[in-house]
């Protein structure tokens, strides 16, 4: 790495503060639940919608439920529903896309009509009529409705940038020797497409968890477990009462959003050398 | 009457785009799993009610009459978009009619927070590029873009109504232009900053162009530059994405009606879409798509004003 490369890279400003949260929310997602001091369901009904006390750190929420218990369970539930509406999307969404964009001609035409149909609506909108639908939405159900309308945004970019690499002298040479289009396309093309994919799925991944939490908040979310919007919800119903709840879960996603907006920020200038 | 023909042709591929999506929606709708009849009544509902609901329905004609009725009902303005299963008595056009007000006041109101919060700020950063004001817009629109409505609609209700009272707690009774203020707010923030964004990146490269050093090289002040010359031709990108956003917002704003308790086209489709309402939730989707094209339709138009460079075809 030269001088100049590691400039690029280097943890500064922005990167110095999203860098650091998204970290901290992946490890809060995988260990969280193991510290939390209580299940994310036990009721104590004598100790309903109290302060922060030495029993309960933050306090607890409707029916005694301890706050502390549901926001390190609720980083569970946003980090799975996150990256694994993410994984699909980026695999799914690229793969149709660079079909789309290499291939051109009917393929890229129909391609290209169902993106714009989906875009037509509001994804928020598109994953509400998805989960309104089903009796009681489980994890599954979240993901498959998120990567419904996720996977478009993959589409888009990995299309772009198919298009503007696959006529470029490195292409031709390897289609001159000879190699199959699917081997152009995955050892060639795809590569150096990678970065703004990945760029895409960082900012995915916020948008991901906010989606998660607006859907727990509008009470479509997983019954089980814990989530920060349906924390959010009750939060909004006790607003007067107990206004830490609205600020506790709220900044949780708050902070989630911003930490992987900013990575994504310093992502895609330290991965596109011309914004120096 | 030079446009009148583009008008006509994109008035006809919108009726026919709004088509297309009722008509995937219709049949989304047809092809769930499971009895409608159980989901709406539950499952000790009596013969006889099946029998009715299903009549209102149209269950006991083929797919091919009740698709022609359903057309028919969403063309024909005395059908009023067919009848809501949960409100018998009326029909889901009234239904919309009774929030339509709610939602365009919101949204309109919203897009107006957003942009008089963005040009300026836009202005402000584009014109002192690599200044500590730069950086500080660049902070605020940061995190204007990711504190979600979720969280600044109750931090607003919070601070305004509790702390200090100044604006009515929300609810059914908050009513007036005050009303408005903080959900507008909520919704125009984060809209804001992704135009703040854009219309300094935009502008900043419009800057770069010929036309902006001639009209320097003309002696035009430097506001003058900025706002009659470059935000013009900046103002492409913002409007495409502001056109998107407005858009959405139309679509229902379900969550900050949620927070502030407002009636509104998102929560009418989500009560609808929980009841298995189908002819609300149907016209719902009409009106949404319908108005996604209209703003689209307006964006398109409104490229052509600002940018003379662009011509419509």
């Amino acid at each position: 790495m030269s001088e100049r490369e590691r400039r690029r890279w280097r943890l500064q400003g922005r990167a110095a503060v999203g860098v650091p949260l998204v970290c901290l929310f992946l490890v809060l997602a995988l260990v969280g639940p193991w510290f939390a001091p209580y299940a994310p369901r036990a009721i104590d009904l004598a100790h309903e919608l109290e302060g922060p006390s030495r029993a309960h750190l933050l306090g607890t929420a409707d029916n005694g439920v301890d706050v502390l218990s549901v926001l390190l369970t609720g980083a569970r539930t946003a980090g799975l529903v996150a990256v694994s509406t993410v994984l699909i999307s980026f695999v799914v969404g690229s793969l149709l896309g660079a079909v789309s964009g290499y291939s051109g001609g009917k393929t890229d035409l129909v391609l290209s009509r169902i993106t714009d149909a989906v875009q037509a609506m509001p994804s928020l909108v598109i994953n509400v009529a998805l989960l309104a639908l089903i009796a009681r939405p489980g994890f599954g159900h979240m993901i498959a409705a998120l990567s419904a309308t996720g996977w478009v945004a993959y589409a888009r970019v990995s299309r772009a940038e198919v298009l503007r690499l696959r006529d470029r002298e490195f292409v031709t040479a390897a289609r001159a020797l000879g190699a199959s289009s699917s081997r152009i396309l995955f050892k060639h093309v795809l590569p150096n497409a990678v970065g703004p994919l990945i760029v895409q799925a960082t900012f995915g991944l916020g948008g991901a968890v906010l989606a998660e939490a607006s859907l727990s908040f509008l009470g479509l979310g997983p019954g089980a477990g814990a989530s920060w919007g349906a924390l959010l919800d009750q939060g909004t119903a006790y607003l007067l009462r107990a206004p830490r709840l609205a600020l506790v879960s709220g900044g949780a996603i708050a902070v989630t959003v911003l930490g992987f907006n900013l990575t994504g920020d310093w992502l895609r200038d330290a991965l596109d050398p011309k914004e120096q | 009457m030079r446009y009148l023909g583009y008008l006509l042709r994109r008035t006809l591929g919108g009726a026919l785009t709004v088509l297309a999506v009722v008509s995937a929606c219709f049949l989304v709708l047809e092809a769930l799993p499971g009895d409608p009849t159980d989901t709406i009544l539950g499952e000790t509902a009596t013969a006889e009610d099946r029998a009715q609901l299903r009549r209102a329905l149209r269950l006991d004609q083929p797919f091919a009459t009740r698709f022609a009725q359903f057309i028919l009902d969403l063309i024909v303005p005395a059908r009023g978009m067919g009848h809501s299963l949960r409100q018998p008595a009326r029909s889901a056009a009234s239904m919309i009619a009774d929030v339509w007000p709610n939602t365009i006041t919101l949204a309109v109101s919203s897009a107006l927070v957003a942009w008089a919060i963005a040009i300026p700020l836009a202005l402000l950063a584009a014109s002192r590029p690599r200044t500590k004001t730069d950086a500080a817009v660049g902070v605020a629109s940061l995190v204007g873009v990711a504190i979600p409505s979720l969280w600044l609609g109750p931090l607003l209700i919070l601070a305004f109504c509790v702390a200090v009272p100044a604006l009515p707690f929300p609810g059914p009774d908050a009513k007036g232009p005050l009303s408005l203020v903080l959900p507008s707010l909520t919704l125009g923030v984060g809209m804001a900053g992704i135009l703040t964004r854009m219309g300094r990146a935009s502008l900043r490269e419009t800057l770069r162009e010929p036309f902006v050093t001639a009209a320097r090289a003309r002696g035009l002040s430097e506001p003058a530059v900025l706002v009659k010359h470059a935000l013009r031709a900046a103002m492409v990108p913002l409007l495409t994405t502001g056109g998107a956003q407005l858009a959405s917002l139309l679509g229902g704003a379900i969550i900050t009606e949620k927070i502030f308790d407002r009636p509104g086209l998102g929560t009418l489709l989500l009560q609808s879409l929980t009841a298995r309402d189908i002819p609300v939730v149907l016209a719902c989707v009409v009106v949404i798509a319908a108005t996604a094209v209209l703003v689209q339709l307006m964006v398109d138009v409104a490229y052509v004003l600002v940018d003379p460079r662009i011509r419509l075809s």
